[in-house]
């Protein structure tokens, strides 16, 4: 290397990197995180393109042609209707996937706000506050699913409505926790000496801070609330019939998973790969960040 | 020390008491009351209204709710709308049911995934543990109920080792259940211990890394001796947490799989009465259920403190 540099280069050591460039980086090195990363994204493939791209109509009912086995016409071969496996199966995860992704983006955005608020507010109101959310998160998750939607009924903007609620409820915890690290620091304390508003402070100055860990508890969330929303799909509270769906397609498929196992396992497949490729890209996403992740049981 | 128990009740009751505001309420917000749950959909208004008055359904909801608490306190459960007998008698021998499968199956699943989780811990990145790993990120993530009903593809129906539904009634005695007991123990030992042993790993690699373990190494410790009493104890104790918190799921994740093989417990019992709005029955199981959950929290964070000595200085809460 020449001893002697032109002011205009700048040396290797100090090319500075942006923090999302350098996330990526890391990422890029983890097989399993580009694998998972790979899942995710053919599944939002196919979840936008397959009733376009599909053999056969999902809803086509033929009582002749029923419990067959994988042929060429049909991939997974028919169910005990007579419908398609196949188109069935890659159809079945649209609901699913619209409903969970855009209920997880209301979950991590209210409560991560909510999180980093009382953390930030701390005293009587954050005591209260978290009283309310550890006495919400002891009541067993099924149960409190079960309840909402029974409650607020099974159409499908309610549904984003509601899962993005209750499990937005663990993302508090998680922001509050990281933010209580944060809130005695100086900048914090210069920043409040500055004057600067509060809502000025949580924007500004903490939620970069602890941006990382709620992405992080985001994409854990999404893998929840996949299984949370197919659980109860499966137990019939869940997206209305005809529509192909996982859960109840699994549910329903049940009794034929003698004779023809692929009306079970092809759903079974679909939603396995997807979950599987979630975990992968949230745990390879956290050591990109350089996170300390503990697994907890799921909410 | 005494403070710190007495403080760990006080809130755990206090817990209990807003779950029982949040049950109450929610349950107050589904669609219709418990006056046409009980008579169905063609009841007469006038009808209607006599219920509500002998069941005390028109008075506002705060004092229903403090009449509520303080039957429950008195151990009065109420009585079933849909089954017209006492909540008390239904929830009964399903309990017993769903407590034996759940011990039987947290009985197994400690052991296991604590002896995987320390082959795993020790061999790590060798084959013992990607295998035992990969096997533990399946069982763990996926739903409970792909879980269940893989295993009975496998252990039903293509072995035929066992029944894949449940036929019984809830009152039979044990000694029934026992055949039909066993795929729905296998599936919650294997999520359970899907669980567990991540942690156990990740732990038992921590503790072999420490200095402590070092030092034990240095003085020339056998490895089996540094194994059973040196590392295992210190891995065991962050793992009384999360089996406390893998109970806690199991609470709720033992519905599902009760639902899978129609096992006659208490989360099947949950699943009729929501779907039939049984509400004294939803309120009834929803308290007793997250009571659990709190007490089993609650003596896993005393065992915690008990054992550690080192957090027992009060947090100044």
């Amino acid at each position: 290397m020449p001893v002697a540099t032109t002011s205009t280069e700048q040396p290797e050591l100090f090319k500075r990197r942006s923090p999302i460039a350098e996330t990526w980086e890391n990422l890029r090195r983890s097989w399993s995180g580009m694998l998972g990363i790979t899942l995710i994204v053919i599944h939002l493939i196919i979840a936008l393109t397959s009733p376009f791209l599909i053999p056969q109509d999902p809803l086509e009912m033929n009582s002749k042609i029923s419990n067959q086995a994988p042929s060429y016409e049909h991939l997974l071969g028919t169910d005990k209707l007579g419908r398609d496996v196949f188109s069935r199966s890659m159809v079945g995860g649209r609901v699913t996937i619209v409903v969970t992704i855009l209920a997880t983006m209301i979950a991590v955005s209210w409560g991560g706000l909510a999180g980093i608020l009382f953390g930030f507010l701390g005293g009587r109101a954050d005591e209260v506050f978290m009283r309310i959310v550890d006495a919400f998160l002891s009541i067993p998750w099924l149960l409190i699913l079960l309840l909402i939607v029974s409650i607020m009924g099974t159409e499908m903007w309610v549904q984003i409505l509601t899962f993005g609620f209750t499990y937005g409820v663990s993302t508090i915890r998680i922001a509050r926790a990281a933010t209580l690290d944060h809130v005695t620091s100086d900048f914090i304390l210069a920043a409040r000496a500055r004057g600067e508003h509060k809502k000025t402070i949580v924007l500004k100055e903490l939620l970069p801070i602890v941006l990382d860990v709620i992405l992080v508890d985001g994409a854990m969330n999404w893998s929840w609330m996949l299984l949370g929303f197919t659980s109860l799909s499966f137990l019939g509270f869940g997206v209305a019939p005809p529509t192909p769906d996982w859960g109840s397609m699994i549910a329903k498929s049940r009794e034929t998973l003698a004779i023809q196992p692929w009306t079970v396992f092809g759903p079974v497949i679909m939603l396995s790969t997807l979950i599987i490729g979630i975990n992968l890209f949230a745990d390879a996403f956290a050591k990109a960040l350089g996170l300390d992740r503990s697994q907890g049981a799921p909410v | 020390m005494i403070t710190l128990i007495a403080r760990r009740f006080a809130l755990a009751l206090v817990t209990i008491f807003i779950i029982s505001f949040i049950v109450f309420f929610g349950v107050e917000a589904l669609p219709g009351d418990a006056a046409t749950a009980y008579l169905g959909q063609f009841a007469t208004p006038e009808s209607l209204n006599a219920l509500r008055e002998k069941f005390g359904l028109n008075a506002p909801p705060l004092v229903r709710y403090v009449n509520w608490l303080g039957d429950l306190v008195k151990g009065d459960l109420g009585d079933s709308l849909s089954r017209k007998e006492s909540v008390a008698e239904l929830i009964g021998n399903r309990f017993r049911n769903t407590v034996v499968l759940s011990i039987a199956a947290a009985l197994f699943a400690v052991p296991i995934a604590i002896l995987l989780g320390v082959i795993a811990g020790l061999t790590r990145d060798k084959w013992p543990d990607i295998i035992i790993s990969l096997v533990a990120i399946i069982g763990m993530t996926l739903p409970g109920f792909v879980n269940a009903t893989v295993l009975v593809y496998f252990f039903a129906i293509k072995l035929n080792w066992f029944p894949a539904v449940t036929l019984i009634a809830s009152d039979a005695p044990v000694s029934k259940l026992l055949p039909n007991i066993v795929l729905p123990i296998i599936t919650l030992t294997f999520i359970m211990v899907a669980h567990i042993l991540r942690l156990v790993r990740t732990n038992m690699i921590d503790v072999m890394m420490s200095e402590y373990v070092q030092m034990a190494r240095l003085k020339g410790v056998s490895a089996i001796r540094i194994v059973f009493s040196h590392a295992l104890p210190s891995a065991m104790l962050p793992t009384i947490n999360i089996v406390a918190l893998t109970i806690g799921w199991l609470v709720g994740g033992v519905a599902i799989v009760e639902a899978v093989f129609n096992y006659p417990g208490i989360g099947t019992l949950m699943l009729r009465a929501i779907s039939d709005k049984d509400f004294p029955l939803i309120q009834a199981i929803a308290i007793i259920l997250s009571s659990i959950f709190i007490g089993i929290n609650l003596v896993a964070d005393l065992l915690t403190l008990m054992l550690n000595p080192r957090l027992r200085t009060a947090r100044g809460h």
